[in-house]
């Protein structure tokens, strides 16, 4: 088994306006994948039709070099999605966010690694909060702290750095491409300029056309 | 935390997975622990539909005649209405707060069968909406002169009765939670299912009233609520994808 993610002449159709049309991937481990684009250039559809949510888009999906309907479960297991909405409820505490995300994960009930990745993204002494009292970026911080607790190979991150501090920024940029070292692949879209490093490789949306270059 | 040392390492590899592997009973406990404490946090929902089943009871001996026997002859539809209709007010949230925050898209993401986990969140529905329902009516039937001897019946038929509305219900709110204003068309869509089970629910206690056999009834209700336990999740399930893709 190896981790590799391909789209053949991937294309999709809103309101009668190609997002894009004849798209091409073919996103391996070790890469950090970054779309760009415009506003309403398609992103969050693109990482959404490549997180298997949508399924109104033409051309085929594969994963693992297997069609993407049969390796779905397969997928999914390996797969961290971070969507535009942080995904935290705001009447439980950071911990308790952690508790239910460790378990849909499906791994052992754990509470040293839950409060270990709050420490990891700067929330100690905040565990106990109700996530409706922290601030957007901490609410997004707690969000982030499940690229700590469940290791996942395959990162969809979309607009992960919104709301997030110039340190934290600098941190999380450096997670994705420590991960990217170890072996993961990271798919990502951000207005957040990256620096460049060998495993960064971008994907331009915009204007129906599109570019793919390195 | 020594133990975390080497799941937070920076040098160790990602691994990959290969099939899923257990863990849906760990998943399905961890969702109806979630759900329940998010909504013993926020028990003004959870009091709503109690409040509107009590008011509506209420008013009815006000409204119509105070005269038992009267009461006593419409007691059991009425009250089966009211609960049907409390129940029905608290089914729109049953999935917005999660579509809103974005914890909906992530239950879709999990390796986990969608069915079961909504089966966790109709079960908190039930026990939070149905079940304190089914324990009130009784209570509310002394006002209505409801005749002893169909007290327990009307629990009975209740919780059971209940359980389906849920699981029914929780259909109608999948289809909608991805509209503004999905609260008509819900109760469009969910109503004419309601009716079997209503016709079903009053029905027993009306028996309970007159004497007859009970048991036929509650035997439906009993069927109709394995049918709706079997199918109802996968129904909901294929509901909530059709919701999110949209």
């Amino acid at each position: 088994m190896s981790l590799r993610l391909q789209a053949q002449s991937l294309a999709c159709e809103r309101d009668d306006r190609w997002l894009f049309r004849g798209l091409d991937l073919d996103i391996r481990a070790g890469e950090i994948v970054r779309v760009e684009g415009p506003n309403g250039s398609g992103k969050t559809t693109l990482l959404k039709i490549l997180s298997g949510q949508l399924a109104d888009y033409e051309g085929e999906l594969y994963w693992d070099e297997r069609p993407m309907r049969q390796a779905r479960d397969s997928f999914l297991s390996n797969l961290l999605y971070l969507g535009h909405a942080p995904g935290v409820k705001a009447a439980l505490t950071p911990l308790e966010n952690l508790t239910w995300y460790q378990a849909m994960a499906g791994q052992p009930q754990d509470e040293a690694s839950r409060y270990a990745a709050l420490e990891d993204v700067g929330l100690a002494g905040f565990e106990d909060l109700p996530a409706g009292q922290l601030s957007a970026g901490q609410q997004r911080r707690v969000a982030l702290a499940r690229l700590v607790l469940t290791p996942r190979p395959l990162w969809v991150l979309d607009e992960p750095f919104t709301a997030i501090d110039r340190d934290g920024v600098a941190a999380l940029e450096q997670r994705l491409v420590g991960h990217a070292r170890r072996g993961g692949c990271v798919l990502v879209t951000t207005h957040h300029e990256l620096t460049p490093c060998a495993e960064l490789r971008r994907i331009r949306l915009g204007g129906g056309g599109l570019d793919v270059g390195n | 935390m020594s133990g975390t040392e080497g799941l937070l390492s920076k040098e160790a590899p990602v691994t990959f997975h290969g099939e899923p592997g257990g863990g849906l009973a760990v998943a399905f406990w961890a969702t109806l622990k979630r759900d329940l404490v998010l909504l013993l946090r926020r028990r003004s929902e959870v009091m709503n539909p109690l409040v509107f089943f009590a008011i509506v009871i209420t008013l009815f001996p006000i409204g119509i005649s105070p005269d038992p026997q009267l009461l006593a002859a419409i007691a059991p539809g009425l009250l089966w209405v009211a609960a049907l209709l409390a129940a029905l007010l608290s089914l729109d949230s049953l999935f917005r707060a999660d579509y809103d925050d974005g914890s909906l898209e992530q239950l879709l993401l999990t390796p986990q069968p969608l069915a079961v986990l909504a089966l966790a969140k109709v079960a908190v529905h039930w026990l939070l909406t149905g079940l304190p329902l089914a324990l009130m009516a009784p209570l509310l039937g002394v006002m209505l002169a409801l005749p002893a001897g169909s007290y327990g019946v009307l629990a009975v038929s209740l919780a059971l009765g209940s359980a389906s509305l849920s699981l029914i219900g929780a259909i109608g709110a999948a289809l909608t939670v991805g509209l503004c204003r999905g609260g008509v068309l819900l109760s469009l869509l969910v109503l004419p299912l309601y009716i079997p089970v209503l016709i079903f629910g009053a029905g027993a206690v009306q028996a309970a009233i007159f004497g007859d056999g009970v048991m036929a009834h509650l035997a439906i209700l009993g069927a109709l609520l394995a049918i709706a336990l079997i199918l109802a999740p996968l129904a909901i399930a294929a509901s909530l994808r059709i919701s999110i893709n949209g």
